[in-house]
């Protein structure tokens, strides 16, 4: 045992001093190594950590929002819906939703404007001519708890509004864009009459019924639709899947450059290595040993660049929060949420991303080395 | 000690260029001797000390190793009768190149596994005894034909082999550094080793250090001393 | 000490590879710290009945992606009008393309 290792030593001595000879040519290949996992696993750490934390957050969303339709678009809810909804059995809590969008041509966003629940915290803090206003509201417009702020409505009329209370910024990735009110504004800026709402949230008692009560629901109200949370989550999960696919796919042209140049590398034997090789085996190295040492080779410089690109990466994305994907990845928002992510590892994606920088690399190196160091060296240095 | 039954090699067997290097070759290496393989270029020597060296198969024939057959042996073997009984001196030294002297000494070493201090010292004590205790940190492009040939022969004797092959090791210097290889042929030979070179310089085949000569002309024996 | 090339390697290895561990270890650690604003965050949720994170919130569709018209196709960009996945196969038509209206609806030329 204590012999085998020596070997594998006095190999990796020789590797490194192989390595070394052509410096600047390894350390730019390493360089070009590392930042091509680095990029490939911040791609990575950064969607699923967001998709963690977006499934997190969503799984306490209502089971059930009821949309009435029109002509094939979202159209309000009637009064007298409620009640109806009311008498469908596995219906736990029903409540009629205020809320919309609006376009500020200052800082050219748009903001959701919002009614709370009865129940919410923030209900309490929105009497008439108050407002809750999300943290990225608060920063694009300069305002802070106790000022004023003026949005005109569709309709040309100017409202005012002192703010109350701004949200907190650990909440900006669900709330950053918010502004809630009472009803009774919401009601007068968008011109909604009494009794009608946006849509409609249900709370349903067992999770397991939630389809079999959007099957009632298309009978009772055969112009609503509902949407289920699951359907929410499953939507964003696959816009997140679809969105990282641009991202690789553009950093395809990199891979690709860096996949011809490795296998250049890698697998062109130039007449000095086959040489070499031939050196080797005529002063007694089996050909086991020629190829356990380019296997130390491959093996040496995938694994750094492995580890250095991962930790770089993790770095990158927990700690200086992805400042070089926000803008693909976040998307067109103007109102961006400030958020730190959560380091959320999925063990399974480290050891692909693993085994699909490492192996690739390592066996690139050695195959190559086979034809050469199985012939006999006299044959091989003649060359 | 070695001997070789009508060896016969050929290149690019079956095809129109086949070429036949060696064509019967009997032959006996006494041990502990200094024997001498001359002949004009193209005779077969070089190939004649590949082939007993194990660094090449013969098409046929057998080669016998204190009575050991090894013209047959698999891969493996044959490797490791290279590297524990033979020590080669290259004709173009093949050092390798951006290495130090002494790593180049240490080389045929590394697969054994063996004791790293140990082998350090054996390398720089090889070293030393052939006057290049001074250069053994130096990367082996940059010394002189003179220091390349010493380090060759530094390399060839690490693992103590029983039988030093050179091939043309003359070749490449003036006559003063010519003169210092034979020297150093006689101290080899004085610590018992067998020495088997091929030459056409004067000064080796003449040499009082040289035991046997052996002459090669296109691939055939002709006549010993 | 580590005069061996390969003592040296072994040792940095050895360091980058705790490294790595540690970012597992970070990851744990944190993940039970922001349990407590992880919690917050789900009852405001629950409370105002959010269905999204305003991740995109000037593409409509994906702000409330449950609220979508059911008919209306992609908004790519804050200036670009809805316009259905055909639009990406197929150009418009060559004599409507011949003068643009400027945005700002400021025409250099007379119609």
């Amino acid at each position: 045992m204590k012999t085998w290792i020596e070997k594998q030593q006095a190999l990796i001595d020789f590797t490194l001093a192989s390595l070394a000879r052509r410096k600047l040519k390894n350390l730019g290949l390493l360089l070009v190594y590392t930042l091509i996992v680095f990029l490939l696993a911040s791609v990575m750490l950064f969607t699923h950590a967001l998709r963690h934390e977006a499934a997190q957050v969503l799984k306490n969303s209502p089971e059930v929002i009821v949309q009435r339709m029109v002509a094939g678009r979202h159209d309000l809810i009637p009064p007298g819906y409620l009640n109806r909804l009311g008498r469908i059995r596995g219906v736990q809590k029903k409540e009629g939703r205020l809320w919309g969008y609006y376009y500020d041509a200052v800082v050219k966003a748009n903001y959701t404007f919002m009614v709370p629940t009865a129940g919410a915290s923030a209900a309490g803090k929105v009497a008439n001519g108050k407002i809750v206003i999300g943290a990225a509201v608060a920063r694009e417009r300069g305002l802070l708890p106790g000022n004023l702020i003026s949005f005109r409505s569709y309709s040309g009329r100017l409202f005012s509004f002192a703010v109350a209370e701004v949200l907190p910024h650990s909440a900006e990735l669900v709330s950053a864009d918010l502004i809630l009110l009472s009803e009774a504004d919401y009601r007068a800026f968008f011109e909604i009459p009494a009794g009608h709402y946006t849509d409609i949230a249900l709370s349903v008692a067992n999770p397991q019924e939630v389809r079999n009560i959007a099957a009632k629901l298309a009978e009772t109200l055969p112009d609503s639709r509902p949407i289920l949370r699951e359907e929410v989550l499953r939507t964003y999960e696959s816009i997140f899947n679809w969105r990282e696919g641009i991202v690789l796919v553009l950093l395809s042209g990199s891979i690709f450059a860096f996949a011809i140049f490795a296998w250049e590398k890698a697998s062109g034997l130039s007449a000095e290595e086959k040489r070499e090789i031939g050196i080797l085996k005529a002063i007694g190295w089996e050909t086991g040993d020629v190829l356990k040492m380019k296997f130390w080779e491959g093996a040496l410089v995938s694994l750094t660049a492995f580890l250095l690109g991962y930790i770089a990466a993790y770095l990158h994305v927990f700690r200086f929060s992805s400042g070089l994907f926000e803008p693909v990845l976040k998307g067109w928002a103007v109102l961006y949420p400030r958020f730190e992510l959560v380091p959320v590892v999925d063990g399974f994606q480290v050891a692909t991303l693993f085994f699909f920088t490492v192996f690739p690399y390592t066996v690139a190196t050695i195959v190559p080395i086979w034809r050469a160091a199985i012939t006999d060296p006299d044959a091989v240095m003649r060359g | 000690m070695i001997k070789l039954t009508n060896i016969r090699k050929a290149y690019n067997q079956g095809r129109d260029n086949e070429f036949w290097a060696l064509n019967g070759i009997d032959l006996e290496i006494q041990a502990q001797r200094v024997t001498a393989l001359c002949g004009p270029s193209g005779s077969g020597k070089s190939t004649l000390l590949t082939i007993i060296g194990c660094l090449a198969r013969p098409t046929s024939g057998r080669v016998h190793l204190a009575e050991r057959d090894i013209s047959s042996l698999p891969e493996r073997f044959l490797t490791e009768i290279r590297r524990s009984t033979f020590g080669f001196v290259f004709q173009q030294f093949n050092l390798i190149k951006g290495l130090s002297a002494r790593d180049n000494v240490m080389l045929p070493a590394y697969p054994l596994g063996g004791d790293w201090r140990a082998l350090h010292e054996r390398a720089e004590t090889l070293l030393d005894s052939l006057k290049l205790g001074h250069r053994l940190h130096a990367r082996v492009e940059w010394l002189s034909g003179g220091e390349q040939q010493r380090v060759a022969i530094a390399r060839a004797m690490i693992n103590d082999p029983q039988v030093v092959i050179a091939d043309e090791p003359t070749a490449n210097l003036d006559t003063a550094l010519s003169r210092e290889f034979m020297a150093i042929l006689e101290s080899l030979k004085e610590q018992g080793k067998t020495v088997l070179l091929t030459s056409h310089d004067p000064l080796v085949v003449e040499s009082a250090v040289v035991d046997t000569v052996v002459n090669l002309r296109d691939g055939h024996l002709v006549g010993a001393d | 000490m580590l005069s061996r090339k390969s003592q040296r390697a072994f040792v940095f290895l050895v360091c980058i590879l705790a490294a790595f561990l540690l970012t597992f270890a970070d990851s744990a650690s944190r993940q039970a710290e922001h349990a407590t604003l992880l919690a917050a965050n789900g009852r405001l949720v629950e409370q105002l009945g959010l269905t999204d994170l305003c991740l995109f919130t000037e593409a409509r569709y994906t702000r409330h992606p449950s609220q979508a018209d059911l008919h209306s196709a992609f908004q790519d960009h804050p200036l670009g009008l809805e316009h259905f996945p055909s639009g990406s196969l197929l150009p418009p038509p060559r004599n409507l393309t011949a003068s643009y209206e400027n945005l700002d609806r400021k025409t250099t030329s007379a119609d």
